[in-house]
């Protein structure tokens, strides 16, 4: 590129921002103040709107420059933490990879994530979700007592394949806010735990399938899924926990029809 | 302070968003399915009944409303096939070493293809 055009460039940009300058963009945000109780409230905030922003710099440009009171989580910026979040226009998205200029010029609409109780503004409470992780036992369960010194358990890169999409998940919760079942029966076990399951059941190094088994194939796991696939569409990751949720279904249809055919079987 | 519980879900959960009335309608269509089975049970009786009630609903099936109905079935019936046949690699995932098969190979050798194979023959059978 020669020195003109260059300058040229350089000329074009800053015209560009100048002019960005004036245009705002207005964000109304879900308030809640848990000592002032009462109905939450939507306060309108007009950011300046630069293509390049994602609504979560919006945010953080309220929180510096408007109202230091105004609530979130975020941490990489990058997709990776899964903290950020919310409800934009009424889907559930990472706020950190949600660009303003696909909504620009209409206003956006931010709530915390649907389906879970609200502690503060969008800030939501997840201990529920927690527990759900942990209750499918996500880590290698193994029948023998290995000792780290016998050396590591050694996987092809064909049994990684089998699991490894199931890894990628970062806990963000989109998948729940997007369950319609999740918010009817807020005891379904639900998508981002059942992937995770799946993860370690697929995992050639692990042994728990049969004890998994019991906690995936009852009502409240896999069978109060109707398989509405929303939370697969949501997920940043590609995880597809839908389909993870699916096969556990035909795993455990298969284990029902072995021990209603061959109850002598091995269970 | 505890936290404010989440907003109850609505009865009318299904409008708010288009993919949520697209799987509303996948499940909805298995209604005209079960009722479709029902009415062939209900055919098979009145042949069993002899010729002269099976006569008679003949001509009751040649009717514009029934012709109606059954085209609506067939849209239906369409649809649910459709979407579950390209629903059936998430389900079924076929993997070849390390590469999962292509979703449309699996809904076409799971789905497509013998759906095919066995209308033609049933057309085949009643028709040829």
């Amino acid at each position: 590129m020669s020195a003109s055009n260059g300058a040229a460039a350089q000329t074009t940009e800053e015209s560009l921002e100048a002019r960005m300058a004036d245009k705002t963009i207005t964000l109304e945000v879900f308030r809640y103040d848990p000592a002032a109780g009462g109905d939450p409230t939507f306060q309108r905030y007009d950011v300046p709107y630069r293509s390049d922003w994602v609504v979560l710099d919006a945010l953080n440009w309220i929180k510096d420059t408007t109202d230091g009171s105004l609530t979130f989580r975020w941490s990489c910026r990058m997709g990776v933490c899964g903290s950020c979040g919310m409800m934009v226009n009424g889907l559930p998205k990472l706020t950190c990879s949600t660009f303003l200029k696909d909504y620009y010029p209409d206003p956006l609409r931010i709530e915390p994530l649907a389906n879970f109780p609200v502690q503060r503004d969008l800030v939501i409470e997840f201990d529920g979700f927690v527990e759900k992780l942990k209750s499918i036992k996500p880590w290698l369960i193994r029948n023998d007592q290995r000792d780290p010194a016998d050396g590591e358990l050694r996987q092809t890169p064909k049994q990684l394949a089998q699991y490894k999409q199931y890894t990628m998940c970062i806990n963000c919760m989109l998948c729940y806010s997007a369950c319609p079942e999740y918010a009817f029966i807020p005891g379904f076990i639900g998508p981002a735990a059942i992937a995770l399951a799946q993860r370690y059941n697929l995992d050639s190094r692990d042994q728990g399938q049969a004890e998994r088994r019991k906690l995936l194939g009852v009502q409240e796991a896999v069978w109060e899924c109707t398989f509405v696939g929303e939370c697969s569409a949501v997920c940043p990751k590609h995880v597809d926990p839908a389909a993870a949720i699916q096969q556990a279904k035909v795993t455990s249809t298969i284990d029902w029809y072995k021990r209603f055919l061959m109850p002598w079987g091995k269970k | 302070m505890r936290p404010r519980p989440p907003e109850p879900p609505t009865r009318t959960w299904f409008m708010r968003t288009t993919a949520y009335r697209l799987f509303m309608i996948r499940e909805f269509t298995s209604v005209f399915l079960a009722g479709y089975l029902i009415f062939l049970l209900v055919l098979l009786a009145r042949v069993g009944e002899g010729p002269q009630p099976f006569e008679s609903l003949l001509v009751t099936l040649r009717s514009p409303i029934s012709i109606i109905l059954h085209v609506l079935v067939l849209l239906a019936a369409l649809y649910h096939a459709v979407t579950w046949f390209n629903l059936t690699p998430r389900i079924m995932p076929v993997r070849l070493g390390e590469e999962r098969l292509p979703d449309a190979v699996v809904a076409i050798a799971a789905g497509y293809l013998p759906w095919i194979v066995v209308s033609l023959a049933i057309g085949w059978a009643v028709l040829g």
